[in-house]
């Protein structure tokens, strides 16, 4: 066990020596990585381009699989079930996933956007459940009052921000355990970001939030624990505070200073 | 002294500007010259036959023609053969045509680079450099001598349908591929099994795209003579009857053009044809500008 890296009790997600290669016996995007995630926080990946960062985030909910020729090896648990032994439906339903461009669905509405994952699955549901999940979940990310009167509109009138939170409302119907979201405010102006970050806070009271970013500072500002990677391998993971005061590692201190990256 | 080298040297910027832009407008308002003229000739020469006959009745006879041209009338009758024709055989066509073009068009976008689609792709582009002709020949050997026995709408829609196909195929797979992958990847992130992305996600993304594709492939059949000429005949009469032989309306053009009685109805029929396919394409570029998704 690399003693730069903490361990974490009772942890929702446990990856436990996880390699990912784009092509058999090609390179290694993510090099044999063993972490476990805290439950109810929000945990950070930082690290420079091409460092397998999003790879990794990826893995979580298998959307790496889109890849033809990827190699999976080692074990992701979600509360003690291995992801890569369950259905792709059921696995996505308790971790969703937010990406860095807003990508709401052009032909629907606002209403049918946040229950897109049940409409588009053929789960049916009952008008009054239709409207709470949509009600709750736009309350979640703090959009219900902003749009609470054109909810029969299309969700690409909304702005930029608003798009990204319907889309973690889109993320949050399922009522999943864990939520990743891949550099979700790079595509935002700086208020709208203030606001997501705002509300990843609020939501980790309920949900586990895995976070990969480019912005230091938005992991600094937001996240609980931080995974530091490089070339592929897990570098360094400790309480966010200790890992920016106090880097163990050379390597997260040079990228902390801004000496590469 | 720099002030005045700088505007100098805006000045000669910009009567470069105003030549260029004077030259490149020049040539563009060439290129619109024929589109503009056409249609001029057209209507200057044919819209004095367009009436309601013109648009409910078969048309005339020879005989007919002559009687009413030595007594200076108008030409009884009009192209309601062909129009009726048209519709039938094109109809017909584009039912055949668009579930095959548009599977295979989702299939090409799924499969980029593989071995089997690049072959299915470089045929579709064989197919569309085809000569009509040829087409209309090889359905009348399939569909005339073997299925129908006799000259019909069927066999002509065929190779319409054939002629349509490459065409539903590459814009299908051009209407796809302009949809954002983040589009995709939210579907897939919410456990979307793959058929529902396709059925649920792309296509209802890409509706207007693939409507234009269509708009567009019928608007290019609906003038196509050669292959109607071997398959479908003509008809005097307005026929709804898919095995039997029936007109259209670039049949009818090419009919009147061999009748030196009248010559008058080449005109309005190609006035009618033209202003169909002109409004076809208004109507596809509409949809596409209206539905665009950024």
């Amino acid at each position: 066990m690399n003693e730069n890296i903490i361990e974490v009790k009772n942890p929702v997600l446990s990856i436990q020596n996880l390699s990912i290669a784009y092509d058999k016996g090609g390179k290694y995007a993510v090099k044999d990585v063993s972490v476990d995630v805290k439950r109810d926080s929000i945990t950070a990946i930082m690290g420079p381009s091409g460092c397998g960062k999003s790879t990794l985030l990826r893995a979580i909910n298998r959307m790496h699989e889109l890849y033809p020729n990827i190699v999976t090896e080692g074990k992701i648990l979600l509360n003690d079930e291995d992801v890569y032994g369950m259905s792709t439906i059921k696995l996505r339903r308790k971790i969703g996933m937010v990406f860095q461009r807003p990508n709401p669905f052009p032909t629907m509405s606002i209403f049918d956007n946040v229950i897109a994952g049940y409409k588009l699955n053929g789960i049916r549901l009952k008008k009054s459940e239709r409207e709470e999940i949509v009600e709750t979940s736009l309350r979640d990310v703090a959009l219900w009052d902003e749009v609470r009167e054109s909810l029969f509109k299309k969700g690409t009138f909304l702005s930029g921000g608003q798009q990204q939170r319907l889309c973690i409302a889109r993320a949050l119907a399922f009522k999943p355990d864990v939520i990743l979201l891949d550099e979700p405010t790079s595509a935002l102006d700086p208020v709208a970001t203030a606001r997501v970050e705002d509300l990843l806070v609020e939501l980790k009271k309920n949900y586990t939030i895995v976070l990969v970013t480019h912005n230091m500072s938005q992991a600094a500002r937001i996240s609980d624990n931080a995974m530091f990677m490089y070339l592929g391998e897990l570098v360094e993971y400790d309480k966010t505070k200790t890992m920016f005061t106090n880097p163990k590692d050379s390597r997260t201190e040079g990228y902390l200073t801004g000496e590469f990256g | 002294m720099k002030a005045i080298a700088i505007r100098d040297n805006s000045n000669s910027r910009n009567t470069k500007n105003k030549i260029f832009l004077g030259i490149v407008i020049f040539f563009s308002l060439l290129t619109i010259l024929p589109i503009i003229l056409i249609v001029g000739e057209l209507v200057v020469k044919g819209i004095g036959q367009i009436n309601l006959s013109f648009f409910t009745e078969a048309a005339p006879d020879t005989l007919q023609a002559m009687v009413a041209k030595a007594n200076g009338e108008t030409i009884p009758g009009g192209i309601a053969n062909g129009i009726t024709g048209s519709i039938l055989i094109v109809v017909l066509a584009a039912v055949m045509a668009i579930p095959f073009g548009i599977i295979t068009g989702i299939y090409l976008y799924e499969t980029p680079g593989k071995r089997y689609s690049n072959i299915i792709r470089d045929i579709a582009d064989i197919l569309q450099g085809v000569p009509s002709i040829v087409l209309g020949l090889i359905v009348y050997l399939w569909v005339v001598k073997y299925i129908t026995h006799s000259y019909s709408a069927l066999a002509g829609s065929v190779s319409l349908a054939i002629m349509m196909l490459p065409l539903i195929i590459r814009s299908t797979e051009e209407t796809l591929k302009m949809i954002p992958g983040t589009l995709k990847e939210a579907a897939v992130a919410l456990g979307v099994p793959y058929h529902k992305i396709i059925l649920r996600v792309l296509i209802p993304s890409s509706f207007s795209g693939l409507l234009t594709g269509i708009l567009i492939s019928i608007s290019r059949i609906l003038g196509e003579t050669a292959p109607l000429m071997l398959t479908t005949l003509g008809n005097p009469r307005i026929n709804w009857d898919i095995t039997h032989p029936t007109s259209a309306v670039p049949l009818l053009i090419w009919q009147f053009y061999n009748d030196p009685n009248m010559v008058e109805l080449i005109w309005s029929s190609s006035l009618f044809l033209m202003g169909f396919v002109l409004t076809l394409n208004i109507i596809s570029k509409r949809i596409s500008a209206k539905h665009s998704i950024h």
